[in-house]
């Protein structure tokens, strides 16, 4: 009996230890913010890890008081918990971002460090990045995050044996492009590779299209919530544009199952499956490590989107991710965020991190590197990359990460239903226009 | 269970003697916890439903709007519809794949001892890693049906929006079925032999004793498995989030996901509130509908005689 009631106590007590505990857990997990930790720092996993890995190791063992704990994540499941763990208060010291409507709802909650008194002090840092780039770590014209890796336009990419076998050019316009469908699938080609499961490879077709048919302010207005916005003409003849290439079979067959996050559309592309692909430039960046026969034999050629006859917009207007960015949590010790500032003034974009970057076939987003690049394996493809970067009018950063979340899910939702051709054109108008209200 | 309290109680009111059953002080743990993880966290959701938030700023108080925006969406309308197929469909395939394997396995042979635990087998994967394996099994370039030259196997299973709802229904088969075959089992090895040994003398064939003992006799196993099936189809979330992430469109955005998706990826967690609500209101319908199914006499042995 009386062993019972021992362990009956032991019991609640536990329990009760375990349910009010809870709360106090945690004190020591990633999102630390208690003085005399380190400052941690979240990254992708992927192509830039290496690059991230190296440069914190090389801080780390210069500056063994001023520690970086980083650790890497996938890109969908970071972008859920990073939300979670920044809105809990438990957030990354450095947080990773794309700009854009992200960026401003922290912003707008006081979660990310205003970088304004930082650039003036340190005006090297500003200096050394591309202006068109750097405006996309800014909300109001007030500067909260830095670009951290590289330059991501939208390209148009293909296979130069295929278009060689049916002896065609790349397009340059889209009635090019659509007279290209029907030789491409005589031979026995898919045209078009698209990883339509991941849904946002669609968008990128709906962001060029609206972007050559109106320019840019077509989707400016969408962005500053100007009623009706979506029901605008090019946003129409866009998307009718889109589900006609659909019906004439343009997309590899069987599109809406291939992933882009496993990289099955652009090993459409290498395999000899598909002609063309229209990818961000990172594609060049995994190819070198999955398909690197492919592209020493020459045999990846790139261009930019097509231009409409009769649209408005500059056909040298791209898309895409002007790059990624660290803001600084503004729930960091103040230890962490010297230590962040420290690190962004004098380790981000130092010769080492550079040359990283061009090694693994990217363009970091920074100025006067055109000897290094043109010194690189791949000098062909960065400085195509490079300079459409450079002279691009507008450089559009995706729609789904410039809307709010809650717009940018419903738009890739709906837009996937347009490429299904489950939904019209108007009904996508109806369907976004309703999110613009308030 | 009221039989037995009443009967322990009338032992205690009888004097010392007799059991008294286990301090009611033992029940505090699994109060505790059931308070602070599922009631309070609930009365939550509850509240957050009223209110907008996006999980970043200040929580502002939203009155019912929320709740009539969720009520009149058409998402909402076919995420319910499609959690409502995939349980009917998934109950309907595993039901009888179960009980016959179950009935299978309980056999002492040794041949179907290790069949059985051949069949177990999906059991120990992760959900995610199930779906991930079949993600690429069936991707219609490099999946399994190229890779054989089976042209048959070379389906848009994932993108074909008539398509993907039996393919997931399949899955999830393939990853459940060993679950309730193992109820199954158990339940079946708990039929006394001798009604199978009268049965026999009777002259009944293998049929009709399955059909006229095993069948009746498991009564209260279909209904525990039925349950757990019927039910957990109303929280299959990791395997279909990793397999088709709601699409193609929304045609398997059943209602778990389309709470999940609404609070974390539109960060609307007003809207996934109701949702989260909705969800738990059709689970505690479900299960007991599904109790009273069983009957009220549901501690009246069937062994009687036997």
């Amino acid at each position: 009996m009386k062993l019972r009631k021992t362990h009956t106590l032991i019991a609640v007590a536990a329990a009760a230890a375990l349910t009010f505990g809870a709360a106090g857990c945690g004190s020591s997990g990633p999102g630390d913010t208690s003085s005399g930790s380190p400052a941690s720092m979240w990254g992708l996993t992927g192509g830039d890890q290496p690059i991230l890995q190296n440069s914190v190791d090389a801080w780390n063992k210069k500056h063994p008081d001023q520690k970086i704990n980083v650790n890497f994540f996938a890109n969908d499941a970071y972008k859920t918990k990073v939300r979670t763990a920044v809105g809990a208060g438990k957030g990354p010291s450095f947080i990773y971002g794309w700009g854009g409507g992200v960026l401003k709802s922290y912003v707008d909650s006081d979660q990310v460090m205003d970088l304004t008194d930082f650039l003036k002090k340190n005006p090297q840092v500003k200096k050394r990045y591309i202006p068109s780039v750097l405006k996309n770590g800014q909300s109001n014209g007030t500067t909260y995050a830095l670009p951290n890796n590289k330059i991501q336009p939208v390209m148009l990419f293909y296979n130069k044996e295929l278009f060689k076998k049916i002896g065609a050019e790349p397009p340059t316009t889209w009635d090019d492009l659509m007279a290209l469908v029907p030789k491409f699938k005589k031979a026995g080609i898919a045209p078009l590779a698209l990883g339509g499961q991941s849904k946002w490879p669609d968008l990128m077709w709906l962001e060029y299209l609206a972007d050559r048919i109106g320019g840019p302010q077509v989707f400016k207005d969408i962005k500053d919530n100007k009623p009706g916005a979506w029901s605008d003409p090019a946003i129409i003849e866009s998307l009718t544009k889109i589900q006609k290439l659909v019906k004439a079979g343009g997309f590899a067959e069987g599109f809406s199952s291939v992933a882009a996050d496993s990289n099955a559309d652009q090993a459409l592309l290498y395999t000899g499956k598909a002609a063309m692909i229209l990818q961000g430039n990172w594609i060049y960046q995994s190819m070198k490590t999955d398909a690197p026969k492919f592209l020493k034999a020459g045999k990846l050629g790139y261009t930019t989107f097509p231009s409409v006859s009769g649209g408005k917009g500059n056909a040298k207007n791209i898309v895409g991710n002007p790059s990624n960015f660290w803001s600084i949590s503004s729930k960091a010790s103040t230890e962490q965020k010297q230590t962040a500032k420290d690190y962004l003034k004098s380790a981000l974009f130092d010769k080492s991190y550079v040359k990283d970057v061009i090694k693994s076939g990217a363009v970091p987003p920074v100025t006067g590197i055109e000897k290094q690049i043109a010194a690189s394996d791949d000098s062909k493809f960065l400085m195509t990359a490079y300079s459409m970067a450079k002279n691009a009018p507008n450089f559009q950063l995706s729609w789904d990460q410039a809307l709010s979340p809650k717009q940018g899910q419903k738009m890739l939702t709906q837009l996937d239903q347009i490429f299904l051709r489950k939904v019209t054109p108007k009904q996508f108008a109806r369907a976004m226009n309703e999110t613009i209200k308030k | 269970m009221s039989e037995i309290l009443s009967r322990s109680r009338r032992a205690g009111r009888a004097g010392k003697v007799g059991r008294a059953g286990p301090s009611a002080w033992l029940a505090a743990p699994a109060l505790a916890f059931f308070l602070g993880f599922a009631v309070l966290p609930m009365l939550g959701v509850v509240l957050l439903s009223f209110t907008n938030w996006d999980g970043l700023g200040a929580i502002t108080w939203g009155g019912l709007t929320n709740w009539t925006h969720v009520l009149t969406s058409s998402v909402t309308a076919t995420s319910l519809w499609v959690t409502a197929k995939i349980m009917f469909f998934s109950y309907i395939v595993q039901t009888p794949i179960s009980i016959l394997l179950g009935v299978f396995t309980a056999g002492r042979q040794k041949y179907r001892t290790v069949l059985a635990v051949l069949y177990f087998v999906p059991l120990l994967l992760s959900s995610a890693a199930v779906a991930i394996a079949f993600k690429a099994l069936l991707d219609p370039n490099f999946g399994v049906g190229p890779a054989l030259g089976l042209p048959v196997l070379a389906q848009d299973w994932l993108g074909d929006p008539n398509l993907v709802l039996f393919v997931v229904v399949f899955v999830i088969a393939w990853q459940f079925v060993p679950f309730h075959t193992l109820i199954y089992q158990g339940g079946v090895r708990q039929i006394p032999a001798s009604l199978y040994e009268a049965a026999e003398i009777d002259g009944a064939g293998r049929v009709q004793q399955f059909l006229h003992i095993t069948l009746p006799q498991l009564k209260y196993t279909i209904i525990t498995s039925s349950t757990l099936m019927v039910v957990g189809s109303l929280a299959y979330f990791d395997l279909i989030f990793v397999l088709t992430g709601g699409g193609p469109g929304i045609s398997t955005r059943l209602l778990p996901l389309d709470m999940y998706l609404t609070g974390f990826q539109s960060n609307e967690m007003g809207a996934a509130s109701v949702l989260g609500v909705i969800l738990v209101v059709i689970g505690l319908a479900l299960a007991l509908m599904l109790q009273r199914l069983g009957g009220k006499d549901r501690n009246v042995s069937q062994l009687e005689g036997a």
